[in-house]
């Protein structure tokens, strides 16, 4: 706890164990260093976003803690028992991949199937729920490249919601859709939150890290602050002003919203994505 | 001349005709699938490159035994790996990306393997290993390929689910095994020896045909992977028995043939297939 602007992030019971602990971690590629000497605590039960100008270190803290990155020094430790589901960039999944949206939901079964174990019908029965409960029911037998990139987000959800998992890491997941999927995908995190659940979220909206979000962590290839969210908005690590030079440069700003990552300001373009 | 005389005597009369009909359904059942995933990783070209790339092992092992089908196939295998280890630490800690360093391999791999291979052997060996002598295979190169098409068969099916997983997804499935996955070595060995079991047929230069080429041409008929994988084992086949008939009665070299009738079964599939293809392009 010793280089971090802020204060520990809190879960919902303040007193709670830690579910995953980041400890002094840096990541290299190559040479170039992506994060450096970071520290985090998720409590168990807490609700974070991880927020951040582009390109400073926020999915390489993320797949960090998911184990696809393997840390060049420091640790990051997890609660032993939890199990944790990671949710990638939706950019980072094949969308065109020929399976239909059931086959590809059934996937977040492999920690109880493995490479041999069946598909049972229990499981299937669950799938159908899952993908009612994100508002893709009907669509099962649909091969997953003719889904909008709404409903391709909401099925990559489903698969999460099936994993059941403790701890649960999403990276971007309103990049790329419309106002409606965003607020659907929010009450599905809302509700894995009053679960209980573990989440960590990658995302650039700060209207949505303010209005949901309790507990931030902002990095900047450092980790410059850690706590809860309306404190960092207060200390202006994170801020709604165009002008914070420090962190958000005004080109981060043009480029997410040229990404449409601001769910506010992109109905065009993603107004297809009805049922 | 009958439909019979057509389309069965050649194979009927022709023990050589059978060999390599035989040899093809075999490279067909196993190589077909592994193009399909290949394909669908994008990955069609670095198997090209790896084809090409297995040369000097070949060479290396008939400069010593003459064209003697498990040294070269042992060689090629050994070769195959070490080009992947090579250009995986080329990309890791240079500049070079991953084509790039694969281009390098392989070019510099044909071009030594070729010296290697006329200096000791004479301009039929040359053109055999460049092109393959598919009317010319062996039982040892028969069995060769029976044993690695069995292998491949049993493997896919043991990784079949995470190869998909995989492909869709890869950072998932990292993250849900904690980055203990070995699946795409796995598969990158088998594409390895099925490339070096269809070097016998169809040569260097020629060897991935029944690999990628009806695996190029799938997505134009179906947006199943299990119908992918199926059509493309058809297609295949149904390439190689074409292929053959066309050299045979035309006179014409026989692996080209076999490469030139799936080529176009995929040019037909490209201009005339249910998705996205010339013809739906055209109809909109």
């Amino acid at each position: 706890m010793r280089d971090c602007v802020g204060c520990r992030v809190l879960g919902a019971g303040s007193m709670s164990e830690a579910a995953v602990t980041v400890e002094d971690v840096s990541v290299l590629y190559g040479r170039t260093t992506a994060i450096e000497r970071v520290h985090a605590v998720f409590e168990q039960g807490s609700l974070t976003a991880v927020a951040g100008p582009n390109g400073s270190g926020k999915s390489t803290l993320l797949k960090s803690i998911a184990g696809i990155l393997k840390p060049s020094s420091g640790r990051i430790k997890v609660n032993t028992g939890l199990r944790m589901a990671y949710l990638p960039q939706s950019s980072e999944v094949a969308k065109d991949f020929p399976i239909t949206v059931l086959q590809a939901v059934c996937a977040g079964f492999w920690r109880v199937t493995g490479e041999g174990g069946a598909i049972t019908r229990d499981m299937r029965h669950r799938a159908r729920a899952a993908l009612a409960e994100v508002g893709l029911a009907g669509l099962e037998k649909r091969q997953i490249g003719t889904l909008s990139g709404g409903q391709f987000q909401r099925m990559l959800f489903a698969r999460t919601v099936i994993e059941d998992a403790q701890i649960i890491l999403l990276d971007e997941p309103f990049a790329a859709v419309d106002g409606e999927t965003t607020a659907r995908l929010i009450r599905i995190i809302m509700d894995w939150h009053a679960q209980g659940r573990t989440v960590i979220c990658v995302l650039h909206d700060l209207m949505l890290i303010h209005k949901y979000f309790p507990e931030s962590v902002v990095l900047a290839g450092q980790c410059i602050g850690r706590g809860h969210t309306h404190d960092m908005f207060r200390q202006k690590l994170l801020s709604f002003d165009l002008d914070m030079a420090s962190l958000h440069t005004e080109r981060d700003v043009a480029d997410a919203h040229a990404r449409g990552d601001h769910t506010h300001c992109n109905h065009d373009g993603h107004s297809h994505d009805h049922i | 001349m009958t439909i019979y005389e057509l389309l069965a005597a050649p194979f009927v009369d022709y023990s050589f005709m059978r060999r390599a009909l035989a040899a093809c359904i075999i490279l067909a059942i196993s190589g077909a699938p592994l193009g399909v995933f290949l394909n669908l990783r994008r990955m069609a070209l670095l198997g090209d490159a790896m084809s090409h790339a297995i040369l000097p092992g070949v060479a290396l092992a008939f400069t010593i035994w003459g064209l003697a089908v498990w040294p070269m196939t042992l060689a090629a295998l050994a070769m195959g790996i070490a080009v992947a280890c090579v250009a995986v630490v080329l990309t890791r800690v240079t500049q070079l990306r991953e084509d790039g360093s694969f281009t390098l391999i392989y070019l510099l791999c044909l071009a030594t393997g070729m010296i290697m291979i006329s200096r000791a052997g004479s301009g039929v060996d040359v053109l055999h290993i460049l092109f393959g002598n598919i009317l010319g295979i062996d039982n040892a190169a028969l069995y060769l390929a029976a044993i690695v098409a069995s292998v491949t068969v049993v493997a896919l099916s043991q990784i079949y689910r995470a190869l998909v997983i995989e492909c869709m997804d890869p950072g998932f499935l990292h993250a849900t095994l904690r980055g203990r996955s070995f699946v795409g070595q796995a598969f990158f060995v088998l594409v390895v020896a099925n490339l070096v079991a269809s070097f016998q047929a169809l040569g260097t230069l020629m060897a991935l045909g029944l690999i990628l080429l009806p695996a190029i041409a799938t997505p134009f008929w179906t947006r199943s992977l299990d119908k992918a994988i199926a059509l493309g084992i058809g297609i295949a086949a149904l390439g190689a028995y074409a292929g053959l008939l066309v050299s045979y009665h035309a006179s014409l070299p026989a692996g080209p043939a076999v490469v030139m009738v799936t080529g176009g079964l995929c040019v037909f599939s490209v201009l005339a297939g249910r998705y996205r293809s010339v013809r739906s392009h055209l109809a909109q």
